[in-house]
């Protein structure tokens, strides 16, 4: 190899050590500087995805922090709690960089037949902070936490089908369901079942700020900061941080000053806006992840206009994603095809047609319909998603064409949530990223929803809906998947412009893994214990 | 003496009054707002179920008026209740916050208000040479600009082109009193730079307008160097006005800093206050706006104290 091919490679080792370039870029360069695939196979695993290294204090800040915020599990809302609770709190299960589920608390889990009975073994190490060993009891008190009649748990919803928890020795459980659930280990992952001690009547003791993660809180004060040091004897790999701050950093400029004078090593958002700026500062490394986020337009299919499906996909075929994708998220978006099913979950359906913008195939269905010269009311908030108004202005103008009329009402970001959304009948909608299609479904399109948004109706998506949640045959289900999602874009109330990606950035020095998980921002959540530093 | 005594009696008892009557426009100013706590806090996730049981806890289903005077009959004894959200201590939530903000008001003001009366006297004692000029331009056009521009300003200049003073200032236990000075160096120029002009302007025009005394014309018959006219016989009778324009802006520096608090990541109590309105946190958003008050009633006596005490005449009426 010639000294010039060998200096490239050294360079090119360096990036891959940094996490600069990924594993595809490494083995294309390579190879091209004359390397055969096998020995840059090689060549990857000895030298260039070294070992993270342990050491240092991770400061990381993060976009979404309020000083009411508490550690109880049950009113999980923002950033801060759920990224801090990924960080010194332990779940059953975790998903992992490249999108399945991976062991947390639970090292293995089965169900019966019809998937109506989980049993899960808990790892025998796992200890709270205060050294107490996490058992069975821990972790029926922190599921029974969100059920019964006195919660106020935002997670209530998600176990109404679990009839009973119990025990099976000190590190079993048994979740015994009315109605079989497939995903219930994935449902374990969402952010609200963090395990906490239990206390002797059953319930647990959250207001310590006690847990299993892999960091333990030192300090902290809610909306400001948290200072966190490594959980030695952590049940799982990584933690290579010994001390890991994390810092409410809400303005958008703060964030990106802090990040970009080297005063926080990682941060959860950056503005779109600024991202083409940012890229270009090689002490920083941005990550694009498409994740399963949405921002949705539901249409109420029980009020007219609506109540015609011809309207619906007329309103559908109005709309031209990949200009709202390009102007509003400076292609920070993934285009979505009217089904809440995103790419980054699993079970993705492949081959449905994409529907894209067709004023003239709307203006005839309209016509169909009787409803030419349609006006509706569309409302929207910024609060919803940045640019969530100037998008919705984008929309209308589109629909023009098709002979639509769209008025866009700017609603108060101030409680819309309470005021808008299930309340006006069309309007815009962000949702938080869902683990698995059965979830999203059923919170958001089952018929008897509390957040049916679009009020729709469909007997046969229903009845694919709870076939497929108890079908533990994963080709079955991806076909009826296949076939819900074509239901939801050809007969369903919501347009689906886009899944929006996780847009965040790290210094250059900080270490990340070759593949970023895509629940949440910051490799889901969980920079803290999977990245490290490299210098 | 004893009639300043009486006088600040009498204020301090009308004070309370007002706070009585903020108090109340808080409470129901609050109520009004759309939305409850119950919804505020459990968000999109809320179900009608989950906020029901959840107001139960938070005894809101009382009505409006019981948890009014419920609040105020704690608070007359020194109790101003728990935070609905998190159940801690309302005295605890705001102690260390309302203390950060004081220091950054300290901090500035002990810069600002010394550097805007020297600068006072001296653009009036050159009154309409370029200095004077220079000084007033760049003085107002600091006062003029909103204080998160001129954040992101100095930011920008003193923070990510030469990296001389931290862009946040986050806090940390067991900060040097140096290293906090560094920290919170940006946030406390900012605000030396909004307060400077309205203090600054004030000193010159006070002392402008008693340059054309016939006094100030026998000192300097009699010989006087001009800046000893100035600081010897003009200042002394200049005090009043200065004082209560210096009161106001101190009253701002406490009040006024939210933006600041905001750029600059800054865990003061206009922070604080905004989170509590955003969750409704209705003991919080009270105990703040009382705060906020307080201080207004406070250095408005204060400064009329003060310029009672600068001013002989009135020092010993006839």
């Amino acid at each position: 190899m010639s000294k010039k091919n060998q200096a490239q490679l050294d360079r090119l080792a360096d990036a891959a050590r940094q996490g600069r370039i990924s594993r595809r870029d490494f083995m294309h360069y390579s190879v091209a500087a004359g390397l055969t695939a096998t020995t840059a196979t090689g060549l990857w695993t000895t030298k260039a995805a070294a070992q993270p290294k342990s050491g240092g204090n991770f400061r990381w800040g993060l976009h979404d922090g309020n000083t009411s915020d508490t550690h109880d599990p049950g009113t999980y809302v923002t950033r801060q709690n759920i990224f801090l609770a990924h960080t010194h709190r332990s779940y059953l299960t975790m998903i992992m960089g490249d999108g399945s589920l991976g062991p947390d608390l639970a090292d293995s889990w089965e169900a019966n037949d019809d998937a109506t009975e989980w049993t899960f073994d808990l790892n025998q190490e796992a200890a709270f902070h205060s050294g107490k060993p996490v058992t069975a009891d821990d972790v029926i008190a922190s599921l029974n936490h969100h059920r019964g009649d006195d919660t106020t748990s935002a997670a209530k919803a998600l176990l109404t089908d679990v009839s009973d928890i119990a025990k099976d020795g000190d590190h079993t459980i048994v979740v015994t369901l009315s109605r079989g659930n497939a995903d219930l280990p994935w449902l374990m992952t969402d952010y609200h079942f963090a395990i906490c001690p239990a206390n002797d009547d059953g319930t647990i003791d959250w207001q310590s700020g006690d847990g299993s993660g892999p960091y333990k809180i030192d300090s902290g004060e809610w909306g400001v900061q948290f200072t966190l040091s490594r959980h030695d004897g952590w049940h799982r790999e990584g933690a290579y941080f010994d001390t890991v701050e994390i810092l409410t950093l809400n303005d958008p400029n703060a964030r990106q000053t802090a990040l970009v004078t080297g005063d926080v090593h990682a941060v959860s958002l950056i503005e779109l806006k600024t991202m083409g700026l940012l890229q270009r500062d090689p002490n920083l490394d941005i990550h694009n992840v498409p994740s399963a986020a949405a921002i949705t337009m539901p249409m109420f299919c029980d009020q007219a206009p609506f109540d015609n499906v011809d309207v619906r996909n007329a309103m559908k075929l109005a709309m031209n994603r990949d200009e709202i994708i390009e102007k509003i998220t400076f292609g920070a978006a993934t285009k979505a095809n009217d089904f809440h099913h995103s790419p980054a979950q699993p079970y993705y359906p492949e081959g449905i047609p994409q529907r894209d913008y067709d004023p003239d195939q709307a203006r005839s269905l309209l016509q169909k319909a009787g409803a030419e010269g349609l006006t509706v009311n569309l409302s929207a908030a910024d609060s919803v998603y940045a640019g969530a108004v100037d998008m919705a202005v984008l929309y209308a103008e589109q629909a023009r064409a098709a002979g639509i009329n769209i008025n866009v009402v700017r609603e108060p970001n101030d409680g819309y949530y309470s005021d808008v959304w299930l309340t006006k009948p069309f309007c815009l909608v962000s949702w938080g990223a869902r683990p698995t299609p059965d979830v999203m479904y059923t919170l958001a399109y089952k018929d008897d929803a509390a957040w049916n948004e679009s009020h729709w109706q469909n007997e046969r998506f229903n009845e694919l809906l709870l076939q497929a949640k108890s079908e533990l045959d994963e080709s079955l289900r991806a076909e009826m998947y296949a076939e819900m999602a074509t239901l939801a874009r050809d007969d369903g109330g919501t347009i689906i412009p886009f899944f929006n990606n996780f847009v965040y950035a790290n210094r250059a020095n900080v270490g990340t893994p070759e593949e970023l998980a895509a629940s949440w921002e910051n490799d889901g959540a969980r920079a803290a214990s999977r990245w490290w530093f490299t210098d | 003496m004893s009639d300043i005594f009486k006088l600040v009696m009498k204020r301090l008892g009308l004070g309370l009054v007002t706070l009585l009557v903020v108090s109340i426009l808080i409470f129901f100013a609050v109520e009004l707002l759309p939305g409850d706590i119950a919804q505020a806090v459990l968000g999109q996730g809320a179900t009608e179920e989950t906020v029901a049981t959840l107001r139960e806890r938070m005894g809101l289903n009382d009505p409006a008026i019981v948890r009014y005077l419920d609040w105020l009959g704690g608070a007359v004894r020194g109790d101003f209740g728990v935070s609905l959200i998190s159940g801690g201590s309302v005295g605890d939530a705001i102690t260390q916050r309302f203390l950060n903000t004081l220091f950054l008001a300290t901090y500035a003001a002990v810069i600002a208000v010394p550097f805007a009366i020297v600068l006072g006297v001296l653009v009036a004692l050159m009154r309409d040479t370029l200095f004077d000029r220079a000084a007033n331009i760049l003085t107002l056009t600091s006062i003029s600009s909103p204080e998160f521009f001129l954040g992101y300003v100095l930011i920008l200049y003193l923070s990510v082109k030469t990296g001389w003073f931290p862009a946040i200032s986050s806090l940390s236990a067991g900060m040097s009193f140096g290293e906090l000075l560094e920290r919170t160096f940006l946030p406390a120029l900012t605000l030396v730079l909004v307060v400077t002009a309205h203090m600054m302007r004030m000193t010159r025009a006070a002392i402008i307008n008693l340059l054309a005394s016939p006094y100030i014309e026998m000192a300097r018959l009699k010989g006087m160097p001009p800046w000893k006219v100035i600081v010897k016989h003009a200042l002394p009778n200049a005090w009043a006005p200065i004082i209560n324009v210096v009161a106001l802006n101190l009253a701002y520096l406490i009040t006024g800093v939210v933006l600041v608090e905001v750029v600059f990541v800054y865990p003061g109590i206009g922070q604080l206050l905004v989170d509590a309105v955003a969750k409704r946190d209705f003991p919080i958003v009270q105990a703040c706006c009382l705060i906020f008050a307080a201080t207004f009633i406070l250095l408005n006596l204060a400064a009329d104290v003060g310029s009672i005490l600068t001013n002989p005449r009135l020092r010993h009426p006839k």
